[in-house]
């Protein structure tokens, strides 16, 4: 399933639900997350980011298995969080699932997934965004 | 323009400390400080509180007025802010007292630190230290300040083919200053194998890499030429204050194991003091994580990038060429974080003085203190000593 596909039902976050960067019209720099203002043109960027869909396939840059966890991620411990360098250049914070702990490696390809992100106990909200699993 | 004096310094034990309350703590640190600078409360000309997380720890916000209140000064008019920089607000307002005397505004500033932790329970401390982090795009997904550590603890493991035990042999060394610190967390000592064989907290990370949640109150007070002569007071010169700033979140950082904002705030801070760094005799690193004091070691220009688990090896016990954390650092004497960057002054001022009793390193010419927010998002770095 392309993380796309169910980006209509969550109106909150764009960015967070379809992996949509920002790109700078005036380099081409891609920021995910997106940023209003280009970190190399400044001032020239203003007005010229302009959304940009990633393709949410990269590697795992580092990772961590987390037996500490907060009590809206009790369900999921121990859960694997990691930094994913995508392949469009940015580095992004989140879960990979759907794995053994073993398997995972730096350097490992992953490619992004639509999921539960965490459960608030006290409201029973749940929110929703995008993991990794391994490719 | 003045130099700056610290003339006073105080603070409360470090720890789990349940039935003392955030003001109790703040006002004990202060009066400490006061008393040992030998000077009234009306002589102070502006008051700093430090705090990181009262608001959501504690429902208090506005800690400036609340120390001043309940230090007896309020009613003077002396003026009262908070300083807020995540986990180095101490070393911040540190800086910020040093900004307002070398300024010539003010003779006479207090820096008061306190932090209180315990009032919350379970693991919901967990997600309010997570708010040092970026909350929409680090912890939202599960981030919390220990995983970020591990996620950087394993990649710079990965690179350099450094072991686990050069991190654990960083709190080891902790313990054992802490021991000798009767203000201390903990004061137990720790051998590498246990440190090793402790509970996994975010993997590689053990719960011997990471600081403890901890209570706490330390205050200091600063003074110009002027007054510091007026009441003949022999304090401890800040040689130089610097300060410097990298992304929030770790993903948006060049390296993951290169803290920057460390990197140009200890350049600043050797340019600024014109001393070299083996003028330095001991330093108080913010380990609050073990693998932060390695790579503050390289990143201040003690050791090359990937090295710095050589030096720990080696030696760093207060007897050896350059202590780290003759306090017991942050894993041991503790991390009340907003009091914590206050504690290590207060740490380097009693060494300078040669009042640190069991703990105390021979002769130290000059001391080096060190703090980062979160993951490295701000560093502060004040070098003092010498005349
Ligand atoms: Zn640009």
């Amino acid at each position: 399933m392309k993380v796309g596909e169910l980006s209509s039902v969550w109106r909150e976050s764009n960015h967070r639900y379809r992996l949509v960067a920002h790109k700078c019209g005036n380099c081409s720099t891609v920021y995910f997350p997106p940023r209003d203002i280009c970190l190399k043109c400044h001032r020239e960027s203003i007005g010229k980011m302009k959304e940009f869909e990633l393709s949410g396939k990269g590697e795992i840059e580092s990772f961590t298995v987390v037996h500490d966890v907060p009590p809206a991620f009790v369900r999921q411990r121990p859960y694997f969080l990691a930094l994913i360098k995508l392949d469009e250049g940015p580095t992004v914070t989140a879960q990979i699932v759907d794995c053994e702990a073993s398997e995972l490696e730096i350097g490992k390809r992953v490619r992004a997934v639509f999921r539960r992100i965490r459960e608030d106990g006290k409201s029973g909200v749940i929110e929703y965004g995008y993991k990794f699993v391994l490719q | 323009m003045t130099e700056v004096h610290i003339i006073g310094a105080g603070e409360t034990k470090f720890g789990e400390l349940w039935d003392r309350s955030l003001r109790e703590l703040a006002v004990e640190a202060g009066l400490r400080a006061i008393e040992d600078a030998g000077i009234y409360s009306r002589d102070i000309g502006i008051l700093y509180g430090s705090n990181t997380l009262a608001g959501s720890l504690n429902w208090q916000n506005d800690i400036g007025s609340l120390l001043a209140d309940f230090s007896g000064i309020a009613s003077a008019g002396i003026p009262a802010i908070r300083v807020e920089s995540s986990t180095s607000s101490g070393a911040s307002a540190i800086r910020e007292a040093y900004l307002a005397i070398r300024s010539g505004e003010y003779d006479v500033a207090m820096v008061g630190g306190v932090e209180k932790m315990t009032d919350i329970y379970g693991s919901e401390i967990l997600d309010v230290v997570s708010t040092t982090l970026d909350r929409e795009w680090e912890s939202f997904f599960g981030g919390t300040a220990a995983a970020m550590a591990a996620i950087t603890a394993r990649k710079y493991m990965h690179d350099f083919n450094v072991e686990k035990e050069a991190l654990a042999a960083f709190s080891v060394n902790d313990h054992a200053n802490a021991s000798k610190n009767p203000n201390a967390h903990y004061r137990s000592k720790i051998t590498l194998e246990t440190a090793m064989k402790s509970t996994k907290v975010a993997e590689p990370l053990n719960i011997m890499d990471c600081s403890p949640v901890s209570d706490g109150g330390a205050a200091l007070i600063l003074a110009s030429d002027k007054f510091a002569k007026s009441v003949g007071k022999e304090g401890v010169v800040i040689k130089s204050s610097a300060i410097s700033q990298d992304y929030l979140a770790l993903h948006s950082r060049d390296s993951l194991y290169t803290i920057n904002s460390t990197v140009r705030a200890g350049r600043t801070a050797f340019e600024k003091a014109g001393i070299k760094k083996s003028d330095i005799s001991f330093m108080e690193l913010h380990n609050s994580y073990s693998i932060y004091g390695l790579l503050e070691i390289e990143d201040l220009g003690f050791a090359e990038k990937g090295k710095a688990s050589d030096f720990v090896m080696d030696d760093i016990s207060l007897t050896s060429p350059l202590p780290i954390n003759p306090s017991g650092g942050l894993k041991a004497k503790g991390n009340p974080m907003g009091a914590t960057g206050v504690g290590q002054a207060v740490e380097a001022y009693l060494q300078m003085k040669g009042k640190a009793k069991e703990r105390q390193i021979k002769e130290p010419k000059y001391g080096l203190i060190h703090s980062i927010s979160g993951t490295g998002s701000t560093s502060v770095v004040h070098i003092i000593g010498g005349e």
